[in-house]
């Protein structure tokens, strides 16, 4: 393992790099995504109602990986080219996103109905009601789940690899393939992906068992 | 367009795409299977608290957990060979589904345990029987009531993730649509609309019985 970080230090870096890059980036839209679609479940129009619910069942419904093979193989073909990080990140947003709304809308559930009904009374909008009153308590309870969807968009990012997105696994597969030592590099990977999940995850459930 | 789809659904594509289907079902049925009981072992002795042994499975569960499923399934189908040991496809698949899908098991069997009320094993200890006694017939069978919803929604996301042994060559859905439209690319989009709709059925009336279980537990 030492071995391979002496001789791929660099390609294990930027892999490391565009993992994180592709998660982060995946993570900040599919949280404006996502609460969006949560947003429009919980609004009182049943059209905005329906068109949340089709979104939200539809990409939790399909593998990731058949989403992002869809942007990476049909994309290209008919509407404009793309690389395998653009689709890779675009299937893992829009995968992730319908993870996030049904994060949000239960954070939402649990805010107090009574917080809703006073901002009404007091003469907000439910818009507004929604952005000054219910959301900002409703993702103190979202922190937690929010963090585990961040550890699985890290895990999940790995289909970068089927689309030559240069992540940590691409990179792993092509160290093994070079140095012929397989077990030696995906474990290499494989501490490299720990070192970022491991702490957000026990972080997590720190801050769980401090809510509760 | 229209007779692309027409083309692309012919009876032998279709027979092709439902074997996938049927590949896809029994990795999952048989890894599901498996990771229950592993997992079911791993949950109890992380909640019994053995000295020593309930930390180690602890931490590996922690590892195992954190791990990208395609890393295990690359561990397993490249790795082990180096090890001596060359597992078919379909065995490697399964097995590396039943690792990483028992260890996300084995944390809803323990959070199904510490969810029955603790007031159980008190009368079942002042009933006479002993610890083990009161944790399988009265505990765990109240428990496993509470773990089945979380269960179908585990077993669904093993189904979505079938998907990613096509990279070790698992002839499922995936894999079979891309040798079909790998033959005539008119024949990308409807084999990208049949897998997608073949997923969505199945997981999305899995996802239906997983709500309809938690309504009537509730």
């Amino acid at each position: 393992m030492i071995s391979i970080f002496q001789n791929y230090g660099g390609t294990l870096l930027y892999g490391l790099g565009q993992t994180l890059l592709c998660s982060l980036i995946a993570l900040v839209l599919s949280l404006i995504i996502g609460t969006f679609f949560a947003l429009l479940e919980e609004s009182p129009s049943k059209l905005a109602r329906g068109i949340a619910r089709v979104y939200i069942e539809i990409f939790r419904n399909i593998p990731l990986l058949v989403i992002t093979m869809f942007f990476f193989v049909v994309f290209p073909l008919y509407i404009v080219k793309m690389n395998g990080f653009t689709a890779g990140t675009i299937g893992l947003t829009l995968y992730t996103s319908s993870f996030i709304a049904e994060t949000v809308r239960a954070g939402i559930k649990s805010v107090d109905p009574g917080q809703m009904e006073g901002a009404r009374a007091n003469g907000l909008s439910f818009w507004q009601s929604m952005r000054y009153i219910v959301l900002p308590q409703a993702f103190r309870y979202v922190i937690p789940p929010l963090g585990n969807q961040f550890v699985n968009l890290v895990k999940n990012s790995s289909t970068l690899a089927f689309v030559g997105g240069f992540d940590l696994m691409y990179q792993g597969n092509v160290i093994a393939s070079s140095s012929l030592q397989t077990i030696a590099a995906y474990s290499t990977i494989g501490v490299l992906y720990l070192v970022i999940t491991l702490p957000i995850s026990y972080y997590m459930r720190y801050l769980e068992k401090r809510l509760a | 367009m229209l007779q692309n789809f027409i083309n692309a659904y012919s009876p032998d594509n279709l027979r092709y795409l439902f074997g996938g289907l049927g590949i896809t079902l029994l990795v999952s049925v048989i890894s599901i299977i498996g990771s229950f009981i592993i997992g079911a072992i791993l949950g109890v002795i992380r909640y019994v608290k053995i000295k020593y042994v309930s930390a180690v499975v602890g931490v590996v569960i922690d590892v195992i957990r954190n791990l990208p499923l395609i890393l295990i399934l690359f561990f397993t189908y490249f790795g082990l060979p180096n090890l001596g040991v060359k597992p078919e496809i379909i065995p490697a698949a399964i097995l590396a589904m039943t690792i990483f899908e028992s260890t996300m098991l084995a944390e809803i069997v323990r959070s199904g345990i510490q969810a029955v009320d603790s007031g159980q094993m008190e009368g079942a200890r002042a009933n006479g029987l002993t610890y083990w006694q009161g944790l399988w017939y009265i505990v765990l069978p109240q428990a496993l009531v509470k773990m089945i919803p979380a269960i179908v929604s585990q077993f669904i996301s093993l189904v979505k993730d079938t998907s990613l042994a096509t990279i070790i060559l698992l002839p499922e859905m995936l894999f079979r649509s891309q040798i079909i439209y790998g033959q005539n690319t008119n024949y990308i989009i409807p084999m990208f609309v049949a897998i997608a709709a073949m997923y969505f059925v199945v997981c999305y009336l899995l996802s239906l019985l997983a709500r309809h279980l938690e309504k009537r537990q509730a």
